[in-house]
């Protein structure tokens, strides 16, 4: 369908992949897009991999999963290895520099961005390094706008949090500004 | 109830259709994937002046809600898995005794307690005879979050007008599953009540019916003293032996469903008209099998899809015209082959009919539904 983004978010249970997933959805829908949200998970609350897809097309969406990611994220190498597979050509994948160090050959476009460094160092935070991803992968993609996202954002997250991540949210879009000027520079 | 469109989780409007229908009594036992049924309606009940139960387990949940039906209150419980096995027995009593509740039953891999998170279909013959004995069930079968809202809605409705327990058998990629929804506002959508008796206490009968073969239930508490059984019954409610008692109350539990398929049976067809193959699938399945449908029809071959809503009662009359029209079948679940199994007996050899069958913890693909389609489409009757 033309104007679709199938997404996927991948890393370890506790990363809050769904939750950024919901957000990503909620701004898509802010947008005026339809949308679709689901997920795979074991059963341990911790560790391992797991993902959040979504879909955000302006048609009705049937088939609730992504067969062919136009955007990944990985944020560990067990994600990366199980559910970095078939993304489309000229799609993007964004994996965590810190934590995956071997990323299989891909047709995407693979950034790898410091996005738990940034968020335990530039944030105090290892925990809000899902919105440093949602940020880095809205401002990459365009795929939602960074009003929408930022709204979604902050009507998701507890009372008390919300400078904490939106300081989180746009050191993502910082991490993806410095990534395609870096790739501009080198053309 | 906000107008502006949400992010809304499956179970989440199940608990929100539960609400909008009146239900005021939850009692259950939290299990994956219905865990958030549970979760949702502990924090929403309380706020409109409900209760919510977490109980010992299974058995006991589906005891209260009994208990909590025969005070009038419309009641529910959810559950998975292998909770939905241990919910069989009351489920029973809750048929015998004309019990309104509604139990949602999210399905898990199984059997046992197979895969927690992983999506099947593999209730569908439970739904309609988990629990012993001839009985009547209703059982209806979402396959989006809009829609689940508006099946347990029908679900509460249905419970009350013929006294019946209700199976809305959502499957894991349905009530976990978030989509884009606006809640209907409060009128938008009928809700049904039962029907009480307008004869005085002295004269009540809790199992004389009328036509229509539902009786009126009085609740406990407003003064109507009646006797409630699992034993074969009388019109007063008092156990009996006697084969013509025990003939006529088994007849009026089937003929109170029976005399009403039309109402209660209800499910959407799209391009069979002119098709040579009609898939029939519910659920989540439903929409690997919308997908598929849909680039078979760009490669040109004639394809529809016929996909219940009300899966017990059979859509029997529905199928069996389809069959008789000569279009090939196609029947695709997350499972062996359940619905397969009806849609086999009803075609009766009138059409072909083919499956597409999945049982390993994942959503059927569109590729595979359209692979099985090309093969059985190509393939030339009597082949």
């Amino acid at each position: 369908m033309p104007g679709t983004w199938e997404v996927r978010l991948s890393g370890s249970g506790g990363q809050g992949l769904i939750l950024a997933g919901i957000i990503l959805a909620e701004a898509a829908i802010i947008d005026g897009q339809n949308v679709v949200q689901t997920q795979s998970y074991g059963p341990a609350a911790r560790g391992g991999a797991s993902k959040a897809e979504v879909i955000i097309s302006p048609e009705e969406i049937d088939y609730p999963k992504v067969e062919r990611p136009d955007v990944f994220l990985g944020l560990n190498q067990e994600s990366v290895l199980k559910y970095m597979t078939g993304c489309k050509e000229n799609g993007l994948a964004i994996v965590d520099s810190g934590l995956v160090n071997h990323v299989p050959p891909s047709k995407a476009r693979v950034y790898s961005l410091p996005i738990t460094e940034t968020a335990r160092k530039q944030v105090g935070r290892e925990l809000v390094a899902n919105v440093v991803a949602l940020g880095a992968l809205s401002a990459l993609s365009n795929m939602v706008s960074k009003e929408s996202v930022t709204t979604a954002l902050l009507r998701r997250v507890p009372k008390g949090t919300e400078d904490m991540n939106r300081k989180a949210l746009e050191l993502g879009f910082g991490l993806a500004e410095q990534a395609l000027s870096a790739v501009v520079g080198e053309n | 109830m906000s107008t502006e469109p949400r992010l809304i989780q499956g179970n989440e409007a199940c608990a929100e259709g539960a609400i909008y229908a009146g239900m005021r009594f939850y009692a259950g036992y939290p299990i994956t994937p219905s865990t958030e049924i549970a979760e949702i309606l502990a924090r929403r009940l309380p706020q409109v002046g409900g209760k919510f139960l977490q109980m010992e387990d299974e058995i006991a949940s589906m005891a209260a809600i009994i208990g909590g039906s025969l005070t009038g209150a419309k009641v529910m419980t959810a559950t998975s898995g292998p909770g939905f096995s241990l919910k069989q027995e009351n489920i029973g009593y809750a048929c015998m005794a004309e019990i309104p509740c509604v139990i949602a039953n999210v399905q898990r891999l199984g059997p046992s307690t197979g895969v927690a998170t992983a999506p099947a279909q593999g209730d569908v013959m439970q739904a309609r005879w988990g629990t012993h004995g001839d009985h009547p069930i209703i059982a209806l079968t979402p396959s989006s979050v809009r829609e689940a809202f508006e099946l347990t809605v029908r679900a509460f409705n249905l419970a009350e007008q013929f006294r019946v327990p209700v199976i809305l058998l959502m499957d894991e990629v349905v009530g976990h599953m978030r989509e884009k929804v606006t809640l209907p506002q409060p009128g938008e959508f009928p809700v049904v009540n039962r029907v009480k008796p307008t004869c005085s206490r002295e004269n009540y009968y809790p199992y004389k019916a009328d036509g229509d073969k539902t009786p009126p239930m009085a609740c406990f508490g407003e003064g109507y003293r009646y006797h409630v059984t699992g034993l074969f019954h009388d019109e007063s409610g008092f156990a009996t032996e006697k084969p013509e008692i025990i003939d006529w109350q088994l007849k009026r539990l089937h003929e109170k469903i029976n005399q009403h398929l039309d109402e209660i049976i209800t499910y959407t067809s799209e391009e069979t008209e002119d098709a040579d193959l009609v898939v029939i699938a519910y659920g989540g399945t439903a929409r690997a099998v919308s997908r598929a449908v849909k680039l078979a029809r760009q490669e040109g071959r004639k394809v529809g899809i016929f996909r219940p809503q009300t899966i017990w009662p059979f859509p029997e009359a529905a199928i069996g015209e389809l069959a008789a029209s000569g279009k090939k079948l196609l029947v695709a679940e997350m499972n062996y082959g359940q619905l397969l199994l009806e849609v086999q007996r009803v075609a009766a050899g009138r059409s072909e009919v083919h499956s597409c069958l999945q049982s390993n913890g994942e959503l059927t693909q569109p590729d595979v539904i359209l692979t099985k389609i090309r093969e059985v489409y190509e393939h030339a009757p009597g082949n």
